[in-house]
């Protein structure tokens, strides 16, 4: 495991490594850093982990049940703190979601916005996994 | 199968012609039938060349093949021929070329076979996106029988494996079109998960638009398929464990056990192109209106052909396209008229149609649409400017009008079109209708009967069923007295969240006759969606009031809240409090001392509790280990001070110091303490024991209340401190030890049994039928007759304790779930501050970030 910690953020590669299906498919396009979070394996299904990211970000990552993977940021807007990654996760009207620990808001893990209220929105970090290692992907600064 | 491959291709003693058709699908099969059938003097001699080893068989029903796994089931009737020499059908060939000067086509076998007309029906073939990793193992196609064994195979090795991994297996569909949908529901009858990826904002793109993707979405997702619009597949990674990371173009990513395309089909024109026909732009073997191609010798059928440049993905224009062909051939002269690109289809259970201009591409068309959110039904339809002519529409949820509908399109509309999908019958506002109007036709029961049993007070639908039998036959007519329940004001739900109809006290129930032992098995066969933060704590709790496993085990660690997650209080800036347990306020000097130095260490604000005990604040998550290696060292516990379950038993210090006192009130603190510890309940519970009447431990303030008397002591319940507080009621007087034990068993399992989420023992005995002597009689009397079942459950508690931090230190699995960052274990979250300048530490909090960083 500590290997895989230690691991140095890869670069995106040549467009080669994303082949557009369809024009317009892809995100938001310019080269990303992609950051070693952790191992599949180390990931409990339906619970959250914390991210350090380069310049003092933190992320949390969630594995549902069903097998997806969200990154989305760590810091709860309402309280401050940084504990987004221990909330609790499940789904409104089948919008994947996790709820503040502290006061519970609850935010879309898709799009990262706060359910009941809109203007409310926490960063979301594109997510890979390469041989059973997750990486996200932060835009070089 | 009747044909063989030794006879040798030509004409036969009375036919003098011979065709070749190449390929044997549903319209190259009916061609044939339609020539033998018309070719009444037997003057064409057939060849025909299938690619596939099965005979031509229904592949618009090729979902069926799932869970029979019987080929024979889906052959088209009379594809052997059997019985006509004039039909040769050569399995597994395949057409390799065509030399159209020569007229004659060379086979995968090395035959050659001379024709005089050739027939092209090689349908289409599924388009794979050249997505990078699209060829990995486990990514298939939804084509042909084949395809479908390859996806069995695998979904069945995958379901095997992840039932040892302790997870679901599901499976990824690319494409949200008809055939997808089709394929997701195929995985979910192979036991997958299936997630369905569209690129489009919507499902079904090509049938139906924005509003009615929106309630099939809602409908589907319903089905337990989870559906991602909106979204391209970036790339797919196989991963050592041989499972496939699909990185989604929203910048998600999905680990799936295997991938099944369906992202569109692309005719299958390649031996025609290399023999230089004319094809379409977009692919597909041009022809004119009689299907003839751009050799006067060579036709095209099906899904290969573009009938004058266009190519049509649905069976019934192919078989017209044969007939046309076999009529020609024969000397006729019919044409291809166009098509109807109507669909009505059945997708995994939900009604969707789609007829006419459904789009309302024509100028100046209008749109009248009816959505019911509730019944998860759509309908549009579309008509002219004048809105008197029906040109299309779309039905989501509800087709059962579609027949009429598609029979009118084209053709003007007598008087409103808007009330040709308006809801019908009952649907239309109960309160509209007259009171002698009959709701239950089965038992004759009127809307003016069944309101005056609502205003007499029946408040459920079981009430009413009662005392009117309406609802009680057929039940067709419950959802209108449902309707006239809700419209008298009456609160139905008694539902936990979206995800569970049920209340707790009914999911306790559920679990404890079922014996269903997980969160995903409830909500598999009880609920609904995946869950949320409300109803996985209270499965959590249910769950572990009925066993004695750790809360941290498998699955349930996924369901606890956060505090429970980390056996600590959260606090406001994401540090945890720390609270051991000190049973009836009892606690060593070298506890004591212990609790000091770790304050001191750690940095830990200390501050003395209400309930007897001690509180240290500001420990990070990955200090706690630590921290509570050192407590359990000097046999401290978890104070449970996180959970919902049982905090302290506050004692005065009674008659051993006391000169009142009249009982030990201290002793029966701490024993009352270690039976009832790590109790998990609806909410907390608060114990306290007096030493006499003069109540120093505020007894009759807590949820049990214990007061001595000479005699023994009097029982007290149901009350609490806080926002609304209740003083307890007495339960019964005098007991001795043993008899208050068992009361106070019987009364907290009881609660816990029958409570709601967060109702704690006031409002309960406050909502409880029949009140205080209703639950003196199920106590001191049993009247339920579950008194002995409610001792051996709490039995079963007491036996299974074990001190839920001592088995974490214990665990180092469990243990490396206790860090800030799992990517760096030894960082401390630089987020987390503490201003000391004042009279007491406090924590800092950080200023909101406001900024929205777009990835
Ligand atoms: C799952 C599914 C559900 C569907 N549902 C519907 C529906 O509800 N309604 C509807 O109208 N349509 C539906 N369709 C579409 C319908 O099946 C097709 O329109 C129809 O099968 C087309 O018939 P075809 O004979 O043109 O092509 P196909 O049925 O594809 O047959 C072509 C055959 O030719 C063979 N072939 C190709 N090249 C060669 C060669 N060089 N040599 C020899 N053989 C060759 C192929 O292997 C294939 O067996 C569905 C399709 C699928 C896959
Ligand atoms: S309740 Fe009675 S026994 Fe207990 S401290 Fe007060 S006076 Fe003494
Ligand atoms: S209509 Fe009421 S039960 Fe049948």
């Amino acid at each position: 495991m500590t290997t895989l910690i230690t691991a140095a953020p890869v670069d995106d590669v040549a467009p080669t490594a994303r082949a557009v299906i369809r024009p317009g498919v892809l995100p938001a396009p310019g080269a990303k850093q992609w950051v070693p979070a952790c191992p599949v394996a180390r990931l409990v299904p339906g619970r959250g982990v914390a991210v350090l990211l380069p310049r003092g970000r933190q992320a949390a990552l969630f594995l549902l049940p069903n097998g997806m993977i969200y990154a989305v940021g760590n810091i709860d807007p309402y309280a401050g703190a940084g504990v987004i990654s221990r909330g609790l996760t499940g789904d409104r009207a089948g919008e994947p979601t996790v709820a503040s620990p502290l006061l519970k808001q609850v935010f879309s893990l898709r799009t990262g916005t706060a359910l009941d209220d809109p203007e409310v929105a926490l960063p979301t970090y594109a997510v890979r996994v390469q041989h059973g290692l997750v990486r996200l992907g932060v835009p070089h600064p | 199968m009747s044909t063989t491959t030794e006879r040798p291709a030509g004409p036969t003693s009375t036919a003098t012609r011979t065709v070749v058709v190449i390929g044997h699908g549903m319209v190259g099969h009916r061609f044939v039938e339609a020539l033998r059938s018309r070719d009444t003097d037997s003057t064409w001699n057939v060849v025909v060349l299938s690619e596939e080893a099965d005979a031509a068989y229904d592949r618009v029903g090729l979902s069926s093949y799932v869970g029979a796994w019987d080929r024979s089931a889906l052959a088209l009737s009379g594809n052997s021929y059997a019985g006509d020499d004039l039909v040769e059908v050569r399995l597994g060939t395949r057409a390799e070329q065509i030399d159209r000067e020569a007229r004659v086509v060379t086979t995968s076998q090395g035959e050659v076979i001379a024709y005089d007309a050739l027939v092209l029906a090689t349908g289409s073939y599924p388009f794979v996106p050249p997505v990078p990793g699209h060829d990995s193992e486990g990514c298939y196609v939804y084509r042909t029988l084949d395809d479908l064994d390859g996806i069995r195979a695998r979904a069945e090795a995958a379901i095997a494996r992840a039932a040892s991994e302790g997870r679901e297996a599901n499976g990824l569909v690319v494409g949200g079109g008809l055939l997808g949908l089709e394929a997701a529901n195929a995985l979910r009858l192979l036991g997958l998960t299936p997630h369905v990826v569209e690129f489009a904002p919507r499902l079904m793109p090509l049938q139906v638009d924005e509003g009615g993707g929106a309630v099939l979405k809602g409908l589907i997702s319903n089905l337990g398929v989870q559906v991602h619009t909106g979204a391209g597949t970036s790339s797919i990674a196989a991963q050592d464990d041989g499972r496939l990371a699909v990185e989604l173009s929203d910048g998600t990513a999905l680990l799936t056990d295997l991938v099944v395309f369906s992202a569109g089909v692309r005719p299958s024109d390649a031996v025609a192109r290399a023999a230089g026909l004319a094809v379409g732009e977009r692919g597909g073997v041009t022809t004119d209106a009689t299907c003839s191609t751009s050799d006067e010798n060579v036709w095209a059928v099906g899904e290969v052909a573009a009938v004058e440049g266009r190519c049509y993905g649905l069976v019934a224009p192919g078989y017209t396209m044969a007939e046309v062909v076999a009529d020609r051939l024969l000397g006729g002269e019919a044409t291809f008229p166009g098509a109807d690109l109507s669909t009505k289809l059945k997708l995994l259970g939900v009604d969707v149609a789609s007829f006419g201009d459904a789009m309302a591409a024509t100028p100046g068309a209008l749109e009248i649409v009816h959505t019911d959110a509730t019944k998860g039904t759509y309908a549009k339809v579309v008509v002219s400017d004048d809105a008197r002519t029906l040109l299309g529409g779309i039905l989501v949820g509800d087709a059962s009008a579609y027949t009429t509908l598609k029979a009118y399109v084209g053709r003007e509309v007598p008087g409103d079109p808007g009330a040709l999908i308006s809801p019908a019958g009952a649907e239309l506002g109960a309160d509209a209708l007259p009171d002698d109007a009959v709701i239950c036709s089965c038992n004759n029961v009127t809307k003016g009967s069944i309101c005056g049993a609502i205003a007499e007070g029946a408040c459920d639908l079981a009430a009413i069923k009662g005392c009117t039998s309406a609802g009680t036959t057929c039940g067709g007519c419950l959802p209108t007295v449902k309707k006239l329940l809700v419209d008298s004001g009456v609160e139905l739900s008694k539902a936990l969240c979206e995800h569970f109809e049920q209340s707790r006290a009914e999911l306790f129930e559920i679990v404890a006759s079922t014996g269903i032992r997980t969160f995903s098995g409830l909500l598999a066969r009880y609920g609904a969606g995946t869950g949320c933060e409300i109803c996985k704590p209270t499965v959590a709790s249910i769950l572990a009031s009925t066993s004695s496993d750790h809360i941290l085990d498998g699955e349930q660690a996924a369901l606890q809240d956060s505090n429970d997650h980390f056996l600590a209080n959260i606090q406001k800036n994401g540090t945890y409090s720390v609270v051991p347990r000190m049973p009836g306020g009892e606690v060593t000097a070298e506890q004591l001392i212990t609790i000091g130095q770790v304050a001191q260490d750690f940095g830990l604000y200390v501050k003395v509790t209400g309930g007897q005990r001690i509180d240290l604040f500001g420990a990070r998550v990955e200090q706690l280990p630590a921290i509570w290696q050192r407590l359990v060292d000097v046999g401290m516990e978890s104070g449970q001070a996180y959970g919902k379950s049982l905090r302290t038993v506050k004692s005065c210090v009674g008659s051993t110091w006391c000169r009142f006192g009249v009982q030990d009130s201290v002793g029966m603190a701490v024993d009352l303490e270690h039976r009832y510890r790590g109790l998990r309940s609806p909410h907390k519970i608060k114990f306290g024991v007096s030493g006499c009447a003069r109540e120093c431990a505020e007894a009759r303030g807590k949820d049990v209340g214990v007061i001595a008397t000479d005699k023994g002591w009097n029982l007290y319940v149901c009350g609490n401190g806080g926002q609304t507080p209740a003083h307890a009621k007495l339960l019964a007087s005098d007991l001795d030890d043993e008899t208050l034990v068992r009361y106070i068993d019987r009364f907290l399992m009881f609660y816990v049994r029958t409570a709601d989420r967060l109702q704690r023992t006031a409002p309960w005995l406050d909502a409880l039928e029949g009140g205080l002597e209703h639950l003196k009689a199920v106590v001191c009397e049993d009247s339920l007759g579950i008194a002995d079942d409610l001792e051996a459950a709490m039995g079963r508690h007491v036996e299974g304790y074990q001190d839920e931090w001592k088995a974490v230190l214990d665990d180092p699995e469990k243990l490396s779930r206790f860090v800030s960052f799992v990517n760096a274990p030894e960082e401390a979250d630089p987020t987390i501050a503490f201003d000391e300048s004042g009279p007491r530490k406090v924590p800092v909090l950080l200023g909101l970030p406001t900024v929205r960083e777009n990835v």
